[in-house]
């Protein structure tokens, strides 16, 4: 648990080991990627109850997954598979917003397991385009 | 009309018995594929032309223009980059490995961001492994590590291993065991006998743990190991020592965590270790239902299996050095092809940057994250339902896809050799 304080507010957030991966919902869309189906099967990030209620956030409401690499908003998932302290985030750009590019001389990026921090936002979810925009700049 | 033994292009599983109902040259029915699976076979909404961007917007065109236009960028780049090739068929990448060859290029496939750290191992030790039909009438023991078959390879336990009836196995699911090892209850995970969870990033202690129990050395191993009690791996080995016929299948869960390619080379130990008692096999979980086949013939094309590079007028294989993600971190290529596959949703966000600076070129049937920057686009039939090609199951069987409708689009294998064609034109005049 960590606590960031602003001028205005006091956010709390917690920090967690992300994940990512694939989903039925995600795999459906997986070809129909600028559909609304596949934002609403991507562009969110799976909790376990318990970290949810730290963060004061219900189901559908929005966070913002941070890590070293670069920050997200998405929707938050229930998800009582996950223990506590492991986020999932199904694979796309959402969840690869935050992913770092350093392979670390493996090729590899490391998608699962990141360094992250959550917390709770009124910011909006960026649909697929601008979300893609945002790395034309 | 109703079509039988139609193969599912989408998953590693490459599902072989589906069957399609077709009216007026549009699928309407699916039996027997996954959900993923039918979705793609029911289909979604398409490019509807090869296009062009002109200040920043997407004009249509022919395909003799797309084509031509690609060929100039190609032609034109010091350091192309050609990626994705694992949702089309093999006639397609050998096509595009003559044309790596061609412009000098560096040709990868999605194993750069899936599968490659078990290449990688495969290569260092081997891989004791067998066919999925044997799995089917053999294995009695199914273990899934950090995969989730569930979600990603919908029919895999029902055609191949848990779920499905065997020769020696008629009985199915009543007589085989399921072990599933993750960092989270998947799915998958709530239908096992046994569900084993690590610590995220932990693979590679667990493994080295249940290597040291399989040779007999229960002595060196700690009361608990990457957050599993010494007691539920002391289980787990017990079913391995006892089962007749065992399969390891690994996902993305331990080539995308820490230690990489180090942790399958470690599960591949740890079947090695298990022969010392009974027979044991280890299978990569392929994603994409050709990524597989890219490998296969990239290996016999160049000598390695992905990220190549031909620039030097030989082929130099050094993932980490000549992998995509690495080539765009450090900015390097002047112009990229992608074919069936989509970087700008699967790629690192911060990898991405770079594409938004030189000439991109889009191969795909369908319009994705990747089209919101392309400079060119190109659409393809979608290979099995529109064309016809071989493809590589995830266990290294070729299977032929089949064509089920009739399309206007032109194949990834047209595509590629028009595409091919051009660009020699153009070497050919720069060289004479
Ligand atoms: S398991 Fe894979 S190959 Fe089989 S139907 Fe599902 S998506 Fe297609």
């Amino acid at each position: 648990m960590f606590v960031c304080m602003s001028k205005k507010r006091i956010k709390m957030g917690i920090e967690v080991k992300l994940i990512n991966g694939r989903t039925v919902a995600q795999g459906s869309n997986l070809e129909n990627k600028l559909s609304e189906e596949y934002f609403n099967a991507a562009a969110i990030c799976e909790l376990n109850g318990s970290d949810m209620e730290k963060l004061g956030v219900a189901v559908g409401e929005h966070v913002k997954v941070k890590t070293n690499a670069g920050e997200v908003v998405v929707k938050a998932k229930k998800a009582d598979g996950n223990p506590e302290g492991v986020a999932f985030m199904p694979m796309g750009p959402w969840a690869n917003a935050v992913v770092s590019g350093n392979t670390h001389g493996a090729g590899m990026p490391q998608f699962k397991g990141m360094d992250a921090k959550i917390e709770k936002t009124g910011e909006a979810v960026l649909p697929v385009k601008e979300l893609l925009q945002g790395y034309m700049k | 009309m109703e079509v039988t033994d139609v193969v599912c292009p989408l998953c590693g599983c490459v599902c072989d018995d589906v069957v399609v109902e077709v009216e007026d040259n549009k699928v309407t029915k699916v039996k027997g594929a996954c959900a993923v699976g039918k979705s793609k076979l029911m289909g979604h909404g398409r490019i509807t032309s090869p296009a062009i961007r002109e200040n920043g917007i997407l004009k249509d065109c022919s395909y003799d223009a797309a084509i031509k236009r690609t060929a100039e960028i190609l032609a034109a780049a010091r350091r192309p980059l050609m990626y994705g090739w694992s949702s089309t068929v093999c006639e397609a990448s050998k096509v595009g490995i003559e044309l790596a060859e061609e412009i000098g290029a560096v040709i990868d496939n999605t194993a750069s961001v899936c599968h490659g750290p078990s290449v990688l191992a495969i290569q260092d030790v081997g891989l004791p492994s067998c066919t999925l039909g044997e799995v089917k009438n053999r294995a009695d023991l199914v273990i899934y590590w950090g995969a989730n078959p569930a979600a990603a390879h919908g029919n895999h336990m029902k055609r191949y291993s848990y779920i499905s009836k065997g020769y020696f196995l008629p009985e199915g699911k009543k007589e085989k065991k399921l072990a599933v090892v993750d960092v989270r209850e998947t799915k998958s995970a709530k239908l096992a006998d046994v569900f084993i969870r690590i610590e995220p990033g932990k693979d590679y202690l667990v493994l080295s743990a249940l290597r040291a129990l399989l040779l007999g050395y229960e002595d060196v191993v700690p009361e608990e190991v990457g957050g599993v009690p010494k007691k539920d791996l002391l289980e787990l080995v017990k079913m391995m020592e006892e089962t007749k016929f065992g399969i390891i299948f690994f996902g993305m869960g331990v080539t995308h965590s820490r230690g990489r390619h180090n942790n399958i080379v470690n599960a591949i130990q740890v079947t090695r270790a298990a022969h010392k008692h009974t027979k044991f096999n280890i299978m990569p979980m392929r994603g994409h239902y050709n990524v597989n086949g890219f490998n296969q013939v990239c290996t016999w094309e160049t000598g390695f299996p992905y990220s190549v590079d031909l620039s030097e007028g030989y082929a130099w294989y050094n993932p980490g050095e000549t992998s995509s993600t690495d080539l765009l971190m450090r900015g390097e290529c002047d112009a990229a092809l992608f074919i069936a596959t989509d970087p700008g949703a699967h790629f690192p966000g911060e990898s991405i940057r770079h594409l938004s600076k030189i000439p991109v070129i889009q191969i795909d049937p369908y319009a994705n994250p990747t089209t919101e920057f392309a400079d060119v686009v190109i659409p393809a039939a979608i290979s099995g339902i529109e064309a016809e090609g071989t493809v590589y199951r995830m266990d290294n069987i070729p299977l032929r896809l089949r064509k089920i409708v009739d399309t206007e689009y032109m194949t990834d294998e047209a595509i590629m050799k028009g595409i091919l064609k051009e660009t020699r034109l153009l070497t050919l005049s720069r060289r004479l």
